[in-house]
């Protein structure tokens, strides 16, 4: 028997809780981080295709004036 | 008053609802997980057998039925977006995979930890687990096939196949326990009745209710991203407050 199967016997609720529980919920948290990371990323993308539209726009209006 | 459901498949409309719907699911999942596991590890008792170890039931169990069930939904909205072209749909299959693969990591990561002290094995290569792990390679193969075409229309039909193909899994995953001898138990809830003590069943649906609470608000928050990424270059998202900001 290794030191682990003495340990998980002696300590179900900590193996139980640690190995499971706690991996599912830190999957969980870096799901939702990676979420909110994609969300900000593609929002300063649009923002800055848009600003780049808008300089160009100005431009083309002060070439044309 | 009727209510035009047809609105919603547009990612115009979408998208707001989409945003206001996120905090209630995860506000509403937050509150399940935290009731479940306080059912599942204060009221419900040990079980005869296998002592503490079973209670990884609560949130293997959850994980593996939205590992599949999510699947379902993915290959469901994948086939729309093929038959009728829809946007959105293409878009909800793209981000339903994540999660989804999430979902069955956790099944196979949780079953192995329960394995360990009930076969006295992490892995074995019996009729369930191994189904289980296709499921896993289907998302990922899905997330992967995706992600390598550069046009996005074509990757939604190339990767639309693979799910619809894929699907065929699900049904072998769930019959696996009855078509073939596996160490895997059968299902403990079936529509005959359940031996499971009422509290176990009430921590595993109410930990269940949580994850596909967590899942649609995940999933919802992941396609608002991947409808701003497509719709870029149109007036209606230049538009938008967290745009013009």
């Amino acid at each position: 028997m290794s030191s682990l199967d003495i340990w998980m016997r002696e300590n179900p609720l900590a193996y139980v809780w640690l190995g499971s529980y706690a991996v599912a919920f830190l999957i969980f948290a870096i799901e939702i981080a990676m979420v909110i990371h994609k969300r900000k990323i593609t929002l300063q993308q649009v923002r800055l295709m848009r600003e780049a539209e808008d300089e160009a726009r100005d431009d083309k209006s002060g070439e044309n004036n | 008053m009727a209510i035009n459901w047809f609105k919603y498949s547009a990612p115009t409309t979408f998208y707001g609802l989409a945003g206001k719907l996120i905090p209630w699911f995860a506000a509403s999942s937050a509150i399940l997980f935290v009731a479940g596991l306080y059912i599942g590890f204060a009221v419900a008792p040990a079980d005869y057998q296998q002592g503490e170890f079973y209670r990884i039931i609560f949130i293997h169990v959850p994980a593996s039925i939205l590992s599949m069930f999510l699947y379902l939904v993915m290959a469901g909205y994948a086939a729309l977006g093929l038959i009728f072209n829809t946007r959105l749909s293409a878009m909800m299959a793209t981000a339903i995979a994540p999660t989804g693969a999430l979902f069955a990591f956790i099944s196979l990561w949780t079953g192995a930890l329960w394995g360990k002290p009930m076969w006295g094995a992490w892995w074995v290569w019996d009729a369930r687990l191994t189904s289980e792990l296709i499921l896993l390679f289907l998302y990922l193969g899905f997330i992967a096939l995706h992600a390598s075409i550069d046009d996005p229309r074509r990757a939604d039909r190339a990767s639309a196949l693979l799910a619809i193909v894929g699907s065929v899994n699900v049904p072998i995953i769930y019959f696996s326990v009855k078509w073939w001898n596996t160490l895997h138990q059968g299902s403990t809830i079936k529509f005959s009745g359940t031996s499971m003590h009422v509290a176990m069943q009430q921590a595993m649906f109410t930990v269940l209710a949580a994850c596909w609470l967590y899942a649609i608000a995940v999933v919802l928050a992941r396609v608002r991203s991947i409808i701003l990424e497509r719709e870029r270059n149109t007036t209606w998202i230049n538009e938008l407050p967290e745009v013009r900001s």
